[in-house]
C-alpha cells in the first residue's frame, strides 16, 4: 500500500514542526526519515500514523490513494513500532503479540488455536519463541524490539511504521538488527516508514531516505543518490564529515588558493563568494607535486586508528581542513607531524543556498 | 539490638548512639501507639472473655455494624468510579487547570471531618436551603442515613483518586496508543491496558478508603442524630456505650474497629512489599497517602 | 494561534469522565462548600466578627491551636529520630514498626480517644502513676497535647523518610572526610537537606490536629474556656440550634486551614524548584 502526503504543516503552539512537507511512498518500499532531533521526522511518522493531527486545513495524507484524515488510528491498520516499544508491560510475550487479534470484535476474531498459531509464527519469525511467556521487563532491549514488531504485525498491517527503531539499544545489538530489519522487509515486503536521526543506519538500510531538517524535506533520494549528490548545504554536511571553505566561483570553477576546479555538477547559476565543500576522502595527498597544479599544505595531526587515516592539515594560506586517506597509502608516503605535502581537492561541491 | 553491620562504615554513628536512638524510637512509638492500641483489646476483655462476645448480642450493636457496612458499600464504590474517572481526564490528557482541578480534588483531606458533616446539615438540614423543599417532598437526609453517606463520601473523597492519578501520569499514553493502533476500542484500552498496570494503586486506595469510611466519626457525628439502633454507626456505638459507662461493651466494639485497622495496615504493607517486587509494577505508594485525613 | 482548552489526543473518553468528575466533585464537595461561605455572608461582618471573637471562642482557638503546635513540634522533634532509625538502622522487628507508624491514620479517631482515657485518666495505666505526681493528663490540656500528638505522628514520620532515603551518602563521606564530626555533619549538612521535607510534615501534622475531633472529645473532658476545642464548639452550636454561630465558626476554621494547605503547596513548590535549579 502507497503512503502519500500532500502539503502538511503542523504546529506545537508557535513552534512550526512541519512546514508544507510532500512526500510519497511506494508501495513495498523502506523509506527512512532521516533528520537531527527537532527536524520534524517523528512528528511526520506520528501524523502518517494517525497519532497526531495536522493543522487544520493544511493538507492531506493519502493511503493507497485514500485520504485517511477521517479514519481513526484504530482502523487505519498501520503497525507502529513505538521508540520505547510501549510494549504491556502486565502481559506476557504471547499476549502482548495475541493483543491486537483478541481484541478485535467477536465476529472476526479468530478462535483461540488460530491466534496462538498466528502468535507463534510472528515469534518464531522474530526469533523469540521461546520466550512466550515472559513478560518485557525480562527481556533485553533488542528483544523488547522484536516483540514490539512482532505486535504490531500480527494486526496484518498495510504498512509498518517505526519510530527510532535502533535508538534505545546499544552499539553492537543496533548493528545486527538493522541488517535483520532489512532481511525482514524484504521477506515480507510491507511498505514500512522509520525515523532515525544515524544517517549509517538510513543508508544501510532504507530503499529511499527522505532527509528532514526544520520541518522541511531537504531530499528525497536512493542513499547513493543522498550521499554522492547532496543537493543542498544541510544534506552535505549531515550525510558525512565535510571541510568548508569561501572560495570564488568563475565560470564553473572554483577557485581554491593557486588551484582551479571544476565544480562537480552543474551549477552554472552560481557566480562569486561562496561556500564551498569538500569530503575528507576526495581530498588526495602527495608528497610530490607530479607536475600537478596542488596547494602546499603541513600536516598537523594524524589519527591513523581505524580503518582509514585521517589527516589534519594546514594550508599555506593558513586553513584547516582533513584528509582521509588508506592505510597503505599513509604507510607508503610515511607521513609525520610537520611533513609538507601537496594535496588536491578531487571533488568539490557549492550550493545554491550557501 | 543494633545491627553492626551498617553499610557506611565511615559516617555511622557509634555504637552507643545508634542504641540509645532506636531505643528513644521505641520508646516513643510505644508510648503513643503500641499502648493504646493493647488498651483496647485490655479494657474490651477485662471482664473474660464471655462478657466480651456477650457485648456483641445486642441488636443496638449488630444494627451499628449492619449500618457501618451499608454506609461503606455505597461509598466505596462511589469514590473508586470517581477516581478511575478522575485519574483518566487528568492523567491520558492535556488540558488547562488542571492543577486546579487536583488541588480541588484533595480539598476534602483538608477540612475538619466536623466541618464537613457541618455543610451537609447547612445544605439539607431542617434549616438548610434545601430543607424546607425536602420536609414538603417527605425525603429526609439528615439525622438519616443518606446524610451519613454523603458525609463518609466527602471524608473518604480523594483516596482512590490521589493513589492513582500520580502513576497514570507517570505511565504516559503509550501504551494506550499502542493498543488502540492494534485496533482496541476505549474501553477494550481501559480495562485490558490502563487497568492492570494501575491495579496496585486501585487496591491501595481502596483499602485506605475503605478503613476511613468504616472508621468515620466527626463527619457523621455531625449528621447522624445518634438514633440508636438506627442511624449509628460503629464508630458512633462507641461512643454511645462509652457515655454510658458500659466501658467493656464500648471497648469490644472499639476492638472490632481496632482489628479492621490492623488488617488495613497488614494488607497495605502487603502491597507495598508486592509492589516493590512485582518486576512489572512500578507503583510506589505516595509517601503521605492520607494527607492530613 | 488559538490556545485550546484542551491539546488533542487520539485516546478517547476526555469528555466523559472529564463531565462526571466535574459533576461529582461539585455535588460532593463544591457546591456543599461554598454553600457555607454564602452563609456565612449572609451574616454581616459585624456579626460574623462577634462570633467568632467571642471569649469561648477565642478561648478554644487558643486551646486548638496551642495544643496543635505543641503536639506538631513534638512530633518534629521524635519523627526525625523515628525516620532515621527507620532507614538508617536494621534491628529485629523493624518491618512490623515501620507498618505500624500508620497505625494512627488506620485506626478510627473515636477507639483512639477512649482508648487513651483509659490510659490517662486517674485509675487508667498511666494515670494513676502520674495524677498522684501532680500531672493530670486526662481532661487537660495535656490529654488534649497527647490526643493530637497522636495523629500527627505519621506526618512527619511519612514525609521525612524518603528524604532520608533520598540523601546523597558520599555527601556525608565527604563532609567526615573534611573533618566534621558526626554531631556537625548533622547540623550542617544533614538537617538543612532534610529541612524542607520536615516541615512538609510538620505542617501537614498541624493542620490534621486542629481540624481534629473524634480522638480528644473523650479525652478532653469539654470545660468550655478550659478544654474545649474548636470543632467541638461548632458541635454544641448545632446542637444548640445556633446554625449561624456554627457556620461562621467553621468558615473561620477552613480559611485557616486552606491557608495552612496553601504554605505547604508553596513549600514544596519552592522545593521542587530549588531542586530542579540545582
Amino acid at each position: 500500500m502507497s503512503i502519500e502526503v500532500r502539503n502538511i504543516t503542523k504546529h506545537f503552539g508557535d513552534f512550526r514542526a512541519l512546514d508544507d512537507v510532500n512526500l510519497s511512498v511506494p508501495t513495498g518500499k523502506l523509506v527512512a526519515l532521516l533528520g537531527p532531533s527537532g527536524s520534524g521526522k517523528t512528528t511526520l511518522l506520528r501524523i502518517i500514523a494517525g497519532l497526531e493531527q495536522a493543522d487544520s486545513g493544511s493538507g492531506s495524507i493519502l493511503f493507497h490513494e485514500e485520504d485517511v484524515a477521517n479514519t481513526h488510528v484504530r482502523h487505519r491498520r498501520v503497525g507502529f513500532v513505538f521508540q520505547h516499544y510501549a510494549l504491556f508491560r502486565h502481559m506476557t510475550v504471547f499476549e502482548n503479540v495475541a493483543f491486537g487479534l483478541r481484541v478485535r470484535p467477536r465476529k472476526s476474531r479468530p478462535n483461540r488455536r488460530d491466534i496462538a498459531d498466528t502468535v507463534h509464527e510472528l515469534l518464531r519469525l522474530v526469533q523469540l519463541d521461546m520466550l512466550a511467556g515472559r513478560y518485557p521487563s525480562q527481556l533485553s532491549g533488542g528483544q523488547r524490539q522484536r516483540v514490539a514488531l512482532a505486535r504490531a504485525l500480527a494486526v496484518e498491517p498495510k504498512m509498518l511504521l517505526l519510530d527510532e527503531p535502533f535508538g534505545a539499544l546499544d552499539a553492537k545489538v543496533r548493528k545486527e538488527l538493522r541488517s535483520w530489519l532489512r532481511r525482514l522487509h524484504d521477506e515480507l515486503n510491507v511498505t514500512s516508514v522509520f525515523v532515525t536521526h544515524d544517517q549509517d543506519e538510513a543508508l544501510e538500510v532504507a530503499n529511499q531516505i527522505v532527509v528532514m531538517n526544520r520541518g522541511r524535506v531537504e531530499q528525497i533520494g536512493t542513499p547513493d543518490e543522498v550521499f554522492h549528490h547532496p543537493q543542498t548545504e544541510f544534506v552535505m554536511h549531515f550525510l558525512g564529515d565535510v571541510n568548508a571553505f569561501h572560495g570564488r566561483v568563475i565560470q564553473g570553477n572554483v577557485q581554491f588558493g593557486s588551484l582551479k576546479v571544476p565544480l562537480l555538477e552543474n551549477r552554472q547559476q552560481i557566480v562569486g563568494d561562496a561556500r564551498v565543500f569538500i569530503r575528507p576522502h576526495d581530498v588526495t595527498i602527495d608528497t610530490k607535486t607530479n607536475g600537478l597544479p596542488a596547494i602546499e599544505a603541513r600536516v598537523v595531526r594524524v589519527h591513523s586508528a581505524g580503518p582509514l587515516v585521517r589527516v589534519e592539515l594546514l594550508t599555506s594560506a593558513n586553513q584547516r581542513l582533513i584528509s582521509e586517506i588508506s592505510q597503505e597509502r599513509f604507510v607508503t608516503m610515511n607521513l609525520q607531524p610537520d611533513s609538507k605535502v601537496y594535496i588536491r581537492p578531487r571533488h568539490i561541491r557549492v550550493f545554491a543556498d550557501s | 539490638m543494633a545491627n553492626h553491620t551498617t553499610p557506611w562504615p565511615a559516617i555511622g554513628e557509634k555504637a552507643l548512639v545508634r542504641r540509645l536512638l532506636i531505643a528513644v524510637s521505641l520508646g516513643f512509638l510505644t508510648l503513643f501507639l503500641f499502648l493504646p492500641l493493647v488498651t483496647v483489646f485490655a479494657e474490651a476483655l477485662r471482664n473474660g472473655a464471655g462478657a466480651y462476645i456477650a457485648s456483641f448480642n445486642d441488636q443496638a450493636a449488630l444494627a451499628a455494624i449492619k449500618l457501618t457496612l451499608l454506609v461503606t458499600a455505597i461509598s466505596l464504590p462511589l469514590n473508586l468510579v470517581f477516581g478511575l474517572a478522575a485519574a483518566w481526564a487528568i492523567a491520558k490528557f492535556e488540558f488547562r487547570g488542571k492543577h486546579l482541578l487536583i488541588t480541588l480534588i484533595d480539598l476534602p483531606f483538608a477540612v475538619s471531618p466536623v466541618i464537613s458533616g457541618l455543610i451537609y446539615v447547612l445544605l439539607y438540614g431542617m434549616h438548610g436551603w434545601l430543607g424546607p423543599w425536602l420536609t414538603e417532598h417527605d425525603i429526609q437526609i439528615i439525622f438519616a442515613v443518606p446524610g451519613i453517606v454523603l458525609a463518609t463520601i466527602f471524608v473518604t473523597f480523594p483516596f482512590v483518586a490521589r493513589e492513582v492519578i500520580p502513576l497514570m501520569q507517570e505511565q504516559g499514553t503509550e501504551e494506550e496508543q499502542a493498543a488502540m493502533m492494534l485496533g482496541a476500542g476505549g474501553w477494550q484500552t481501559f480495562f485490558r491496558v490502563t487497568l492492570p498496570n494501575v491495579k496496585w494503586a486501585v487496591l491501595y486506595g481502596v483499602i485506605l478508603c475503605n478503613a476511613r469510611a468504616m472508621g468515620e466519626f466527626g463527619a457523621v457525628s455531625v449528621v447522624s442524630g445518634h438514633i440508636r439502633g438506627k442511624t449509628n454507626t460503629m464508630s458512633l456505638h462507641v461512643e454511645i456505650l462509652y457515655n454510658e459507662y458500659n466501658f467493656v461493651a464500648a471497648f469490644a466494639v472499639a476492638s472490632l474497629l481496632a482489628l479492621l485497622a490492623l488488617v488495613t495496615l497488614a494488607l497495605k504493607s502487603l502491597i507495598e512489599w508486592r509492589s516493590r517486587t512485582a518486576q512489572h509494577s512500578p507503583f510506589v505508594p505516595t509517601s503521605s497517602e492520607e494527607e492530613s485525613a | 494561534m488559538r490556545v485550546k482548552l484542551k491539546q488533542p489526543s487520539v485516546l478517547p473518553g476526555f469528555g466523559l469522565t472529564m463531565g462526571y468528575t466535574i459533576f461529582y466533585l461539585s455535588v460532593i464537595v463544591l457546591i456543599p462548600l461554598s454553600a457555607m461561605f454564602i452563609r456565612a455572608g449572609s451574616m454581616g461582618p459585624a456579626e460574623f466578627w462577634n462570633v467568632i471573637t467571642a471569649p469561648r471562642v477565642m478561648a478554644a482557638y487558643r486551646l486548638t491551636f496551642g495544643a496543635s503546635l505543641i503536639a506538631a513540634v513534638v512530633n518534629a522533634f521524635f519523627g526525625f529520630i523515628v525516620a532515621w532509625v527507620l532507614v538508617r538502622y536494621t534491628f529485629p522487628g523493624k518491618r512490623l514498626v515501620d507498618a505500624m507508624v500508620d497505625l494512627p491514620f488506620a485506626l478510627p479517631t473515636a477507639v483512639s480517644g477512649i482508648a487513651l482515657v483509659a490510659i490517662y485518666s486517674r485509675n487508667g495505666l498511666l494515670g494513676q502513676y502520674l495524677e498522684p505526681m501532680g500531672i493530670k493528663v486526662a481532661y487537660s490540656p495535656i490529654g488534649v497535647t497527647i490526643a493530637l500528638t497522636f495523629i500527627g505522628l505519621p506526618f512527619v514520620v511519612r514525609t521525612l523518610q524518603p528524604a532520608l532515603e533520598d540523601l546523597d551518602v558520599e555527601v556525608e563521606e565527604a563532609a567526615t572526610s573534611l573533618g566534621a564530626s558526626r554531631f556537625q555533619t548533622l547540623r550542617r549538612i544533614i538537617v538543612p537537606t532534610v529541612l524542607p521535607a520536615m516541615l512538609t510534615g510538620f505542617s501537614l501534622a498541624f493542620a490534621r490536629a486542629v481540624g481534629e475531633y473524634g480522638s480528644v472529645v473523650f479525652i478532653s473532658g469539654n470545660m468550655p474556656m478550659k478544654t474545649e476545642i474548636v470543632p467541638l464548639l461548632i458541635i454544641s452550636k448545632l446542637e444548640q440550634y445556633d446554625t449561624a454561630g456554627a457556620t461562621a465558626i467553621g468558615v473561620s476554621m477552613l480559611v485557616i486551614s486552606f491557608v495552612i494547605l496553601l504554605a505547604v503547596n508553596l513549600l514544596q513548590w519552592w522545593v521542587a524548584r530549588r531542586k530542579r535549579g540545582a
